[in-house]
């Protein structure tokens, strides 16, 4: 039985999403017991802890569920207020951090998805997508250090994860995040610097190899 | 608050434009509603959303804030009195996913009863609305505890999210010729649509039910018409 301040983190080691809760349990020194899903076999306790969508990551906190990646996020940012803040305190700052966390939501994971599982015409047209979005953000970006601005923030976390795969996407469509969107790799080796990321993001190497397995899986060449 | 520069760029029909509409009327805050010609975006819109391009957009003070379930937010954290989201972090939590579920999954079911090319997809879809009416009378009695709305005593996000698609439900009830909103499933649910769709606040920007039917028919005859390649 959980106790009060009990933190459990059911999670999926390559997952970008699970690997956003655990960024922000880092930046905020938070103590949790991290508990590996096979995703093949769900276990009940996930099923039962998410029954609408049945997905990682599930973040508990003395017991009671909370998912959604970025709801669990600024959950963690509301709970551990007394550490630096990950949302802005100003309303328009905070709208601006959610907007762009919420693209990074609508846009990457699934474009990146294309990258790897579509071929030929379509795949040439999923890269012109990706390098959009990617142009969007970088133009978001501009010459700050981070999303926030000096400050490590919301959209960091939202979009970091992702900065693992890159290596995955480029592999497999052929070309350079570099050389079209070198703001952002930039951005990608600063928070690397950061003890909460460098130590949570998988190996772009096992990245592409969790893709390659995927690939076969769905029986793409 | 007359002095206060707030726009809002929408269109009547639309289910997220609603939303802040509601949320500004809670508040109490005046707005100048900037209707936008539907088949036509407006230099302003392209200009203050260029990202989507879509409506709803709030100019505050001449700063734009897109994505309706963001502007509710935002409304909610800028202007005081008539609170939109519960003052503890778990509720608001759960009030979140709610609403995350309600535009990610329950509305897209919706909208693909129109969508479906077959019978079976058209089914399909139908099912997935009563579904998930079914998850969200169990949030709603969890989440009311006896009260009148998902936020308690007063109409709170979930109520906003979920609300504002009240119309489109009820024309595509018309539509289609089946009730959603039934009593005998979804009781909760039936009861606090009356009172969300009378209250004061939403009451004046609820669209039509019969207006948004013949929409949906203009739109559902432009598509099916020949193209001409």
């Amino acid at each position: 039985m959980a106790q009060e301040n009990d933190i459990e983190l059911l999670d999926f080691w390559v997952s970008p999403f699970g690997q956003r809760v655990r960024i922000a349990l880092a930046e905020k020194g938070v103590d949790y017991e991290y508990k590996e899903q096979d995703l093949m076999n769900k276990s009940e306790f996930l099923l039962k802890s998410n029954p609408v969508y049945k997905q990682i990551p599930v973040l508990l906190h003395g017991g009671k569920p909370i998912c959604q990646s970025l709801i669990i996020v600024e959950y963690i940012d509301e709970v551990w207020s007394d550490k630096p803040p990950l949302l802005p305190a100003e309303p328009y700052a905070r709208a601006n951090a959610r907007f762009w966390a919420d693209f990074t939501d609508k846009k990457v994971y699934e474009c990146g998805t294309k990258l790897w599982k579509l071929k030929g015409e379509e795949q040439a047209a999923a890269k012109k997508e990706f390098i959009e979005i990617f142009k969007f953000l970088e133009g978001e970006l501009g010459d700050k250090t981070f999303f926030g601005g000096e400050t490590f923030g919301f959209i960091d976390v939202a979009l970091v994860p992702f900065v693992a795969w890159f290596y995955a996407y480029e592999t497999c469509a052929k070309f350079s995040i570099e050389e079209v969107c070198p703001k952002i790799v930039a951005w990608g080796k600063r928070c690397m610097e950061r003890e909460s990321v460098s130590k949570t993001l998988s190996d772009p190497d096992k990245v592409y190899e969790f893709v390659l397995f995927l690939k076969k899986r769905f029986g793409v060449e | 608050m007359a002095s206060e520069d707030v726009k809002l760029i929408g269109a009547v029909m639309s289910p997220f434009v609603m939303r802040p509409r509601v949320s500004l009327n809670l508040k109490g805050v005046e707005y100048e509603f900037l209707e936008e010609t539907f088949g036509s975006k407006s230099e302003l819109l392209l200009k203050s959303n260029p990202v989507y391009k879509k409506i709803p957009v709030l100019i505050h003070s001449g700063k734009p804030i897109c994505e309706s379930l963001i502007i509710v937010q935002y409304i909610d954290e800028t202007w005081s009195g008539h609170s939109i989201l519960p003052s503890d972090a778990y509720d608001r939590a759960i009030a979140r996913f709610w609403a995350h579920y309600i535009d990610d999954k329950w509305f897209p079911a919706l909208g693909g009863i129109a969508r479906a090319q077959t019978e079976e997809a058209k089914n399909e879809a139908i099912e997935q609305v009563f579904t998930g009416l079914k998850l969200l009378e169990e949030a709603f009695e969890k989440c009311s505890g006896g009260k009148p709305f998902f936020g308690g005593e007063t109409i709170g996000y979930v109520d906003i999210a979920l609300g504002c698609y009240l119309g489109w439900l009820r024309a595509t009830e018309k539509l289609i010729g089946i009730t959603f909103l039934d009593e005998t499933k979804t009781p909760l649910l039936c009861h606090w649509a009356e009172k969300f769709s009378s209250h004061e606040a939403v009451a004046s920007v609820m669209p039509e039910t019969d207006k948004l039917v013949e929409f949906a028919k203009m739109i559902q005859a432009k598509f099916k018409a020949p193209a001409n390649k």
